[in-house]
């Protein structure tokens, strides 16, 4: 039995403790609180379904990663399965002051031990109707 | 705290208040003494006896003062000088046998930086400020330092302020039969490190025009989206943006080659794409499809080797922006 409920809003310290991570970039505030969470690697489907406040997960580390973010308000970005960034794209993200973490894990394992946290997803829900959309799993858990 | 020592501090907040501090260090060398000095100086005079500048330093509840004779600074004596006279009993000697002689002053010209380096080196409370020709013209302590700097930073907010105002209002403030802002940004073909930099520019120039932050990201998403494709399929293009105040027109043109089959590119998952692109995130087929969601309307028009030519329309809300 998984002991969360609600979803929750979760920081970038957290984050990098739930998935072993490193924070690329520096300067970083690790207070910074995310309140979704994505896992893609294309970039059309990251700018047609997320918020302003979602971090994502991806194995691209191409700066057009941080382009994706600029345009979306995507607050922080998890570069899966070890994956470093290239200059250029720890460059652009410095400038935009978007902060770049990575992980060992893989996309599916980092987005599963984040989601078993309470962080939910991005997309596919009308965010004015947050509360009566989180599926129902979490509306039974809710209720419990 | 010296020079050398703040730049340590700056090193070890850095991970916290990057900007902020770097910003202080720009305005402690650009600031001069003579904007933040307190320029009616009270001045006390070498014949005035100790308990007369007791008086002097009571009333104007300050802590030293500068000893002028014939228009002439001479010394500086502080309030350390006068309990050091008082316990010795000395409250009727002349100031001019209590005061130092050998002051240490700054020059109205120079830097915050300058003055700041002086009170971490002499551990006075006040230094005079005089000007090119020697003569007295102000009084310095670490108090004006901070004000100033706290006032010119209020200043740059203020302005920053105005000039966010004067943006979002700038249709309110020209009067026409049809006020329109263009904007025109050359988006080169393959450039994938720079790619996306006039979608940035787009977002950016929205927001100093005050658009809703929704209205906002609904423009970058389907711009983007427009200069990708600019980027991925053409040989370079333009991205031109025509803002009125019921509605914001992006207009995404290329000089070919063109697109065969309009109606087939609109179907979602269609692509021409090479893997290349699709290994950078993109090329799914579904970039129109993006595009036509995010826009109140939207005309794509394209002519074999001539080019393609994309109009999208986003609404402004009337009032709200």
């Amino acid at each position: 039995m998984l002991l969360i409920g609600w979803f929750i809003n979760v920081t970038l310290a957290e984050i990098l403790a739930l998935l072993d991570g490193v924070l690329v970039s520096e300067g970083a505030d690790l207070d910074t609180e995310v309140e979704f969470a994505c896992g893609a690697d294309l970039m059309s489907d990251v700018l047609a379904f997320t918020h302003a406040g979602t971090l994502l997960l991806t194995g691209l580390t191409n700066p057009q990663v941080v382009r994706t973010a600029e345009m979306t308000g995507i607050k922080a970005i998890v570069f899966v399965r070890g994956k470093k960034p290239a200059s250029e794209t720890i460059a652009l993200a410095q400038d935009k002051k978007i902060p770049l973490l990575t992980t060992r894990f893989t996309l599916y394992e980092s987005c599963g031990r984040l989601y078993t946290r309470g962080l939910q997803s991005c997309g596919l829900f009308d965010l004015g109707h947050k509360a009566q959309e989180q599926g129902p799993d979490h509306a039974t858990r809710g209720q419990a | 705290m010296t020079l050398g020592q703040q730049e340590t501090v700056e090193e070890r907040h850095s991970n916290r208040l990057p900007t902020n501090l770097t910003k202080v260090q720009e305005l402690v060398y650009e600031l001069k003494v003579e904007q933040v000095m307190t320029r009616d100086v009270i001045t006390c005079s070498p014949d005035a006896t100790m308990a007369e500048l007791k008086e002097v330093l009571r009333v104007n509840q300050i802590s030293g003062v500068p000893i002028v004779e014939d228009g002439q600074m001479i010394g500086m004596i502080s309030v350390e000088n006068l309990l050091r006279a008082l316990e010795e009993g000395d409250a009727q000697t002349r100031v001019r046998d209590k005061m130092t002689q050998r002051v240490q002053a700054v020059r109205a010209d120079d830097t915050l930086a300058g003055a700041v380096a002086l009170f971490a080196r002499y551990r006075y409370g006040r230094f005079p400020v005089l000007d090119a020709e020697g003569q007295l013209v102000g009084i310095i302590t670490q108090g004006d330092i901070v004000r100033g700097l706290l006032k010119q930073f209020e200043t740059l907010w203020h302005s920053e302020e105005i000039r966010r105002y004067r943006a979002s209002h700038i249709f309110e403030d020209i009067e026409s039969e049809q006020t329109t802002l263009i904007l025109r940004y050359h988006v080169e073909a393959r450039d994938f490190v720079h790619g996306g930099e006039a979608s940035s520019k787009v977002k950016r120039a929205l927001d100093r025009l005050g658009a809703h932050p929704q209205t906002i990201r609904r423009i970058s998403v389907a711009t983007y989206e427009a200069e990708t494709n600019i980027m991925i399929h053409t040989e370079g293009g333009e991205i031109i943006v025509e803002a009125r105040p019921e509605e914001i027109k992006v207009t995404a043109v290329d000089d070919g080659p063109g697109i065969e089959d309009v109606a087939k590119a609109l179907e979602p998952g269609f692509s021409t794409a090479p893997d290349w692109i699709r290994e950078l995130g993109f090329g799914a087929g579904m970039g129109l499809v993006n595009i036509k969601a995010s826009t109140d309307r939207m005309t794509l028009t394209s002519t074999m080797g001539v080019g393609t030519r994309l109009e999208m329309i986003f609404d402004l809300a009337q009032g709200g922006e």
